[in-house]
């Protein structure tokens, strides 16, 4: 009988890593912390746990369906569940640092990081990801995706849009 | 329907019905900022409405969400009755968001104790996205009622008129003590107590009054709904009907 490996959470949990944001093509979804959970058993079944960034997400569905077939596809997996979950609600500060790198160069500015209050000074005077100043205007705290806020730089005269914090 | 059931479906039905009333103003808001403002909140209403309907499917032996949202005639509908009301104007559509918001505010915030593991769950995630909704009903409102003449007057008028509406935000579904009892909700009493004197004293703040509270909203938890309804529902589910059964 072949031995079959038994695949680590790790080497499930990086795999994930190429499931994309839609709207932002090179951010994975495990960088801005919507995967919840990542299980494996002896059998090589995977139970995965995810949860949308915003409760009105449009692609939630399609993302669900990319992650299940990003693992459903690897020779060694077995049976994969992907479960949509509000066991754990997401919150901006689930962004990793890498993530928000990857924001920044996007040209999106990142949320600032929160205690739970979210209140309009928070969104004021956020660095310009096109030039690093901070003397930028709140435009609108709703933008073109449920997530963004509409901010004006007024030293390099652009407007950038904003990761809003949650 | 059991009692937890028809709330559920209330709050539900409700955040749906002025989902789609906020979605009315895509493209015709009198300026963008406040076109993108409605229709993103809009987004998240029905965002709202969906996590709930699947709540009642997957938790409570309901339909499918589809099923639920795009198949029911008005009486069946639970939501509260100034969501569903026509728009007639722009300040109209301020003021219902502005009142509206800050009761489902309460709402969501109470519910994040509820013993009903699932609602509360989504009542946490729920309630901070309704902070921007609140942020923006809240800023508008100080801004004209602060204005001019002219805004301060259409402000007022707005609100007695929506607060024609305001008994039924707060109807009680039957034997509502003892979902209160278990723990499940803390009841419609103690959400318009919170809810009276908050907007009461940001109304006062800005030199308005509030109207008393009137009962031209009851009756939507027996299937009294306003002739404004179905003409509504009928364009909301218009391309469902065309063929209910399609597979998207």
């Amino acid at each position: 009988m072949n031995a079959i490996n038994k695949i680590s959470e790790e080497y499930v949990w990086d795999k994930l890593g190429s499931v994309m944001d839609p709207e932002i093509p090179m951010l994975p979804i495990t960088e801005l912390g919507m995967i919840i959970e990542v299980k494996t058993d002896e059998a090589n079944n995977v139970f995965i746990k995810m949860t949308p960034t915003f409760a009105a997400c449009p692609a939630l569905n399609v993302l669900k369906l990319e992650v299940f077939n990003a693992i459903d596809s690897l020779p060694q997996t077995n049976e994969v569940l992907v479960d949509i979950t509000y066991d754990v609600a997401w919150d901006s500060n689930m962004i990793t640092e890498k993530g928000r790198q990857i924001l920044k160069d996007f040209g999106l500015a990142p949320p600032e990081k929160h205690n739970g209050d979210i209140c309009i000074k928070m969104l004021q005077e956020v660095e310009c990801p096109h030039c690093g100043s901070n003397t930028t205007d709140l435009k609108s705290t709703f933008g073109s995706t449920l997530c963004r806020a509409i901010h004006y730089c007024k030293d390099c005269k652009q407007s950038f849009e904003q990761f809003k914090p949650v | 329907m059991d009692n937890l059931k028809t709330l559920i479906y209330k709050l539900a039905d409700s955040q749906m019905i002025i989902g789609h009333r906020n979605s009315e103003w895509t493209g015709i808001a009198p300026i963008l900022e406040e076109d993108i403002a409605f229709a993103s909140m809009a987004q998240d209403k029905i965002g709202h409405a969906l996590a709930l309907y699947t709540l009642l499917h997957e938790n409570m032996g309901e339909e499918d969400p589809d099923t639920i949202a795009f198949s029911r005639k008005a009486s069946e509908w639970k939501n509260v009755i100034l969501a569903e009301l026509y728009t007639k104007d722009y300040g109209f559509a301020l003021i219902r968001h502005f009142l509206f918001d800050q009761l489902e505010a309460i709402r969501f915030e109470s519910l994040k104790t509820s013993t009903m593991e699932p609602l509360a769950q989504l009542a946490k995630k729920f309630s901070s996205e309704i902070k921007y909704h609140t942020m923006h009903g809240d800023i508008w409102f100080k801004n004209l009622a602060n204005g001019s003449q002219e805004s301060k007057a259409r402000v007022q008028t707005a609100l007695n008129e929506c607060f024609e509406y305001a008994n039924g935000l707060f109807e009680k579904v039957e034997d509502e003590q003892t979902l209160i009892n278990q723990g499940l909700y803390i009841g419609e009493e103690a959400l318009k107590n919170q809810w009276l004197n908050k907007i009461t004293s940001l109304v006062e703040e800005a030199g308005l009054t509030v109207a008393s509270m009137g009962d031209k909203g009851n009756g939507s938890l027996t299937g009294t709904h306003t002739e404004d309804l179905q003409p509504m529902l009928s364009e909301m589910t218009e391309v469902y009907n065309v063929e209910p059964n399609a597979q998207w």
